[in-house]
């Protein structure tokens, strides 16, 4: 393989970085506030008669003994670096005894297969629609759909979602209008199940391939008819290339490579943006989970759920960095 | 006179850039002028009944709550326009200050700031703003305070742009010129690089104000920041929370969601043009 | 029809670019012919339509070009009406170019072996795997690369090893006629030299006929048979390469001539005082006649046409229409 190991070394300290600081603000951000959110937790529940799961004073002494007042800082800090270098995430607070890690683990399977998905479609339809609509050879009419893609790749996915909701689950009552798979269905491997969460997932995947198609289009428009200038493109034609190959072999190969740096780039705001749209969905990923720990104050599972979304970035990242250099031969020797 | 005729004329080559002027002047009027047409308080819950579709009294209906969505229109464009600005300016700022030390002073200082820059990129800012608006609880802060909290993370865009620019526009004859005629570092920067990066500042300004729109709306449709204020995010909000639309009342949504389209549209025409007027594309799509 | 043995014979060939500030001529009534093996030169400042005319004969003018009119024939078939298809076919096999720009003229994502081969498979010449192989080898050795070459990618080659690669590229096929558009321009002195040399050489292996473009007379007068020097889209001149240097024609040849470094007459060719018009509207008079220090009245009135004025010497200019007529 091409991989210079200082390539692979930096990109490696990267991922390291960005997971450290995950881990970092994550400590910091809430010791800046004056609120302890156990306790807050603790007096709401004793204030309304609350029932307290067993177990959950000991947690919380737990604790209390790690992050207490009573240790210097640097210790509680070095005592939850460890904890989340061995991703122990600790207890949900309004799931006790639940932990982080199992309520993350039931929902992030939904997020992954929703992200991918839809990923992936709409980088490879966005992308080959772009070419197609700068191809000289193509026909003119595609131009006319330069214009709803480009209001389109301005519009954040949630807002499409809401609008979808509306016409598709609401009006027309084709679709459902929100959750992972009907009630009453008992999740399993059955054909049944499968359809049943196929449909509702259809309209939370069209928000984000709808909404993200066209940014995609409009950023390889604008490489291909780059591209298209290039002097190797005239010599390629003046081989007598067949018009398939001057076009995928040679402008959309080209093309490609700065559309997959933006990919890479691009993950943070494609995952912020489907956090919205499970939330507006209700679908049970790892949005829906996010927005339900905000509304219930659940301190524990907001953080953990934040680290684990910045890790999985830094990992997707990474993959992409190192996929990279297959495409692109010139990478390694720089 | 003649100077207008010169932007007009530019504008027509340019029709992007022209569009968005065009929906933020639209926008700005809208609220300049719905400010003088209503009153304020109108956009508070209980102003006016509830739950009414758009009529010739409340031209936009009213939500669920008995706010007037045209007085919510105006303040909450305002508003979230302003939060975005905001944020926007002072993330330029810094990023404008870090990229220039940066790519000036090169060294160490140069190496921290751009791995601090790519690894904050990598990080989604909703999320860390997530975990400091649910920390800092809802009543701490108000807009100000929330457009200062998106500022902490609207620089890095900026500083990347400013600092490549800023390098490479340092190897160009015009500064190497000034250089050699014995002009300052400070004097260059004002005289030679400011001007050539305009266009660049304008594009950053850009960008970091529809980062800041878009994680303040995110935010506000989580249910964290101020909800008292009626944003426009705030209103989305309310629009999920309170199910308008299995009420049938599609208009409280139409209405927030019409805005916020026009709003991002207009950001995406304004950089697609500031970006034409940077790099003037040669060659042209026929 | 052609059956006087030309392998290649323009005639009157128009091409324009209709753009926004307007219609460009860029070649006006262009004629001229190759006879097979020939190498002749083409002359003339940037912007003269040089390109353009190379891009025609390959049936590569786009819009906002277009052929006004002219016939191209190559051997017995007219190019200009030929559909895309088969103009296709054309290209790279029949008539062949090496760019002007070898730097970016490689696809930087694939291999130079992929680069060859892809032109015989699109081609359909119904060889095997192991025949193209041998045929990548040939064609890097004629060129003078290593055949490790056909492994490596363009970054890994300096600029005469790509530009080697092209020309590999553009003889792979056997072609009769290969234009070479300043194939040297972007090259340093000595790599220019053993570029063109190498040319040479293959061209008489080949038997091919070369039309080479540049704006470097003295290099350009040791590899050709004749001349042809354009102004402003047109020919005015067009002779052998020891006609034109010892009794230039066309007073815009004979500025050319004068000034080159007096040094065996060999140098670069820099222009000579005045502006080149803009080609923007079609010519009614001597397309030289503002910048010529011969002109006579009729110069402002009517076109010249490029005639033989001295066997096998041929002008395009109103002093030599008087013996003529
Ligand atoms: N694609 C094009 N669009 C518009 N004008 C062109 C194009 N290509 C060439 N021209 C114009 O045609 C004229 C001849 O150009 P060219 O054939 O490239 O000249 P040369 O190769 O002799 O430098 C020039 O005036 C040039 O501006
Ligand atoms: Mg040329």
């Amino acid at each position: 393989m091409r991989y210079p190991p200082a390539f692979v070394l930096k990109r490696l300290i990267l991922l390291l970085m960005i997971v450290w600081t995950a881990a970092t603000l994550n400590f910091f951000i809430p010791k800046l506030t004056p609120r302890n959110p156990l306790r807050e937790k603790l007096l709401e529940d004793a204030s309304r008669g609350g029932y307290i799961p067993p177990g959950f004073n000991e947690m919380v002494q737990g604790y209390e003994k790690k992050f207490g007042l009573d240790q210097p800082v640097w210790k509680q800090y070095l005592t939850y670096m460890g904890d989340m270098a061995r991703f122990d995430l600790g207890y949900s607070i309004s799931n006790f005894p639940k932990t982080v890690g199992e309520l993350i683990g039931e929902a992030i399977p939904w997020t992954i297969g929703l992200l991918t998905v839809t990923t992936a479609l709409a980088f490879l339809i966005g992308t080959l629609l772009g070419a197609l609509i700068a191809w000289s050879r193509s026909p003119s009419w595609l131009n006319y759909l330069v214009a709803p893609l480009l209001t389109l790749s301005a519009i954040p996915f949630y807002l499409l979602a809401l609008i979808l909701i509306y016409f598709v689950a609401f009006q027309w009552k084709l679709l459902p209008l929100g959750g992972g798979y009907s009630f009453g269905i008992v999740p399993s491997f059955s054909a049944a199940f499968i359809f049943d969460v196929m449909k509702h997932a259809i309209l939370p995947a069209l928000s984000i391939i709808l909404a993200s198609t066209g940014g995609w289009a409009i950023g390889m428009r604008g490489m291909m008819v780059t591209v298209q200038g290039e002097d190797y493109m005239t010599f390629a034609e003046a081989k007598g290339l067949k018009p398939r190959r001057l076009f995928f072999r040679y402008a959309v190969r080209n093309a490609l490579l700065p559309q997959v740096t933006g990919l890479a780039l691009s993950l943070s705001f494609i995952v912020s943006g489907s956090v919205l749209v499970e939330l507006v969905f209700g679908f049970p990923g790892i949005g829906t989970l996010l927005a339900r720990s905000v509304g219930q104050l659940d301190y524990f599972l907001i953080y953990g759920i934040v680290f684990i979304i910045i890790v999985a970035i830094g990992v997707a990242m990474f993959i992409m960095d190192m996929i990279y250099p297959l495409l692109d031969p010139r990478i390694s020797y720089e | 006179m003649d100077r207008l005729q010169g932007v007009l004329r530019y504008i027509r080559r340019n029709p992007a850039l022209g569009a968005g002027i065009g929906i933020l002047l639209f926008l700005i009027l809208f609220s300049v002028i719905g400010s003088f047409i209503t009153n304020p308080q109108d956009a508070y819950p209980l102003a006016a009944p509830a739950s009414k579709p758009p009529s010739a009294e409340f031209i936009f209906g009213t939500d669920g709550q008995g706010r007037d969505l045209f007085a919510v229109a105006v303040a909450g464009t305002w508003l979230t326009i302003r939060i975005g600005l905001i944020a926007g300016v002072i993330g330029v700022t810094i990023g404008t200050v870090l990229g220039f030390t940066s790519a000036f002073y090169g060294g160490w200082f140069d190496i921290v700031v751009r791995w601090v820059v790519d690894v904050l990129l990598t990080v989604p800012g909703l999320l860390v703003l997530i975990v400091i608006a649910s920390s800092l609880g809802d009543k701490a802060v108000d807009i100000n305070g929330m457009a200062l909290i998106i500022a902490m993370l609207a620089w890095m865009g900026p500083t990347r742009t400013i600092r490549s620019q800023v390098l490479s526009m340092r190897e160009r004859p015009y500064v190497m010129m000034a250089r050699l005629n014995g002009m300052s570092g400070l004097s260059i920067i004002f005289r030679e690089l400011i001007p050539n990066l305009l266009p660049y500042l304008g594009a950053s300004l850009v960008g970091s104000t529809n980062g800041a729109i878009f994680a303040s709306i995110g935010l506000a449709a989580l249910g964290l920041g101020p909800l008292r204020d009626p944003t426009l995010g705030v209103t989305i909000y309310w629009v999920m929370n309170q199910g308008a639309f299995v009420r049938g009342m599609w208009w409280w949504a139409a209405v927030p969601i019409s805005i916020i389209v026009l709003i991002f549209v207009m950001l995406f025409l304004i950089s697609a043009g500031l970006d034409e007027l940077a790099n003037p594309r040669v060659r042209r799509t026929v | 029809m052609n059956d006087n043995g030309y392998v290649l014979r323009v005639e009157n060939l128009d091409v324009q670019y209709h753009t926004d500030a307007g219609t460009v001529y860029a070649n006006s009534q262009v004629s001229f012919n190759l006879k097979p093996g020939e190498r002749l030169g083409l002359v003339g400042e940037s912007g003269s339509g040089k390109s353009t005319l190379a891009l025609a004969i390959l049936g590569m003018i786009k819009p906002p070009g277009r052929i006004g009119g002219g016939e191209i024939w190559l051997e017995n078939t007219d190019l200009v009406k030929l559909p895309e298809e088969a103009i296709r076919q054309v290209r790279g096999r029949q008539v062949s170019m090496i760019p002007q720009g070898a730097m970016n003229s490689l696809n930087p994502v694939a291999r130079i072996k992929d680069q060859l081969i892809d032109g015989m498979i699109d081609h359909e010449l119904g060889l095997s795997r192991s025949e193209m192989n041998r045929m990548v080898r040939e064609a890097l050795e004629a060129v003078e690369l290593d055949p490790q070459v056909a492994q490596m990618y363009p970054h890994e080659l300096s600029g005469g090893m790509k530009q080697r690669a092209c020309i590999a590229i553009a003889i792979a096929m056997n072609p009769k006629v290969i234009i070479a558009d300043e194939p040297t321009s972007a090259l340093d002195v000595v790599t220019q030299r053993q570029v063109m040399q190498t040319i040479g050489h293959l061209q008489a292996q080949l038997g091919s006929a070369v039309i080479l473009i540049g704006h470097d007379m003295g290099l350009m007068a040791q590899f050709v048979d004749r001349i042809a020097v354009m102004y402003a889209g047109k020919l005015v001149e067009l002779g052998s390469v020891k006609d034109t240097f010892t009794h230039p024609m066309h007073p815009y040849t004979q500025m050319l001539i004068s000034s080159l470094p007096r040094l065996e007459n060999k140098g670069t060719f820099n222009g000579i005082p005045g502006i080149t018009p803009l080609l923007r509207e079609i010519p009614t008079d001597c397309v030289f006649n503002s910048r010529c220090p011969q002109a006579i009245p009729i110069c402002m009135q009517r076109v010249p046409k490029l005639l033989e004025h001295r066997p096998n010497q041929w002008a395009a200019c109103h002093l030599y229409q008087s013996e003529e007529n």
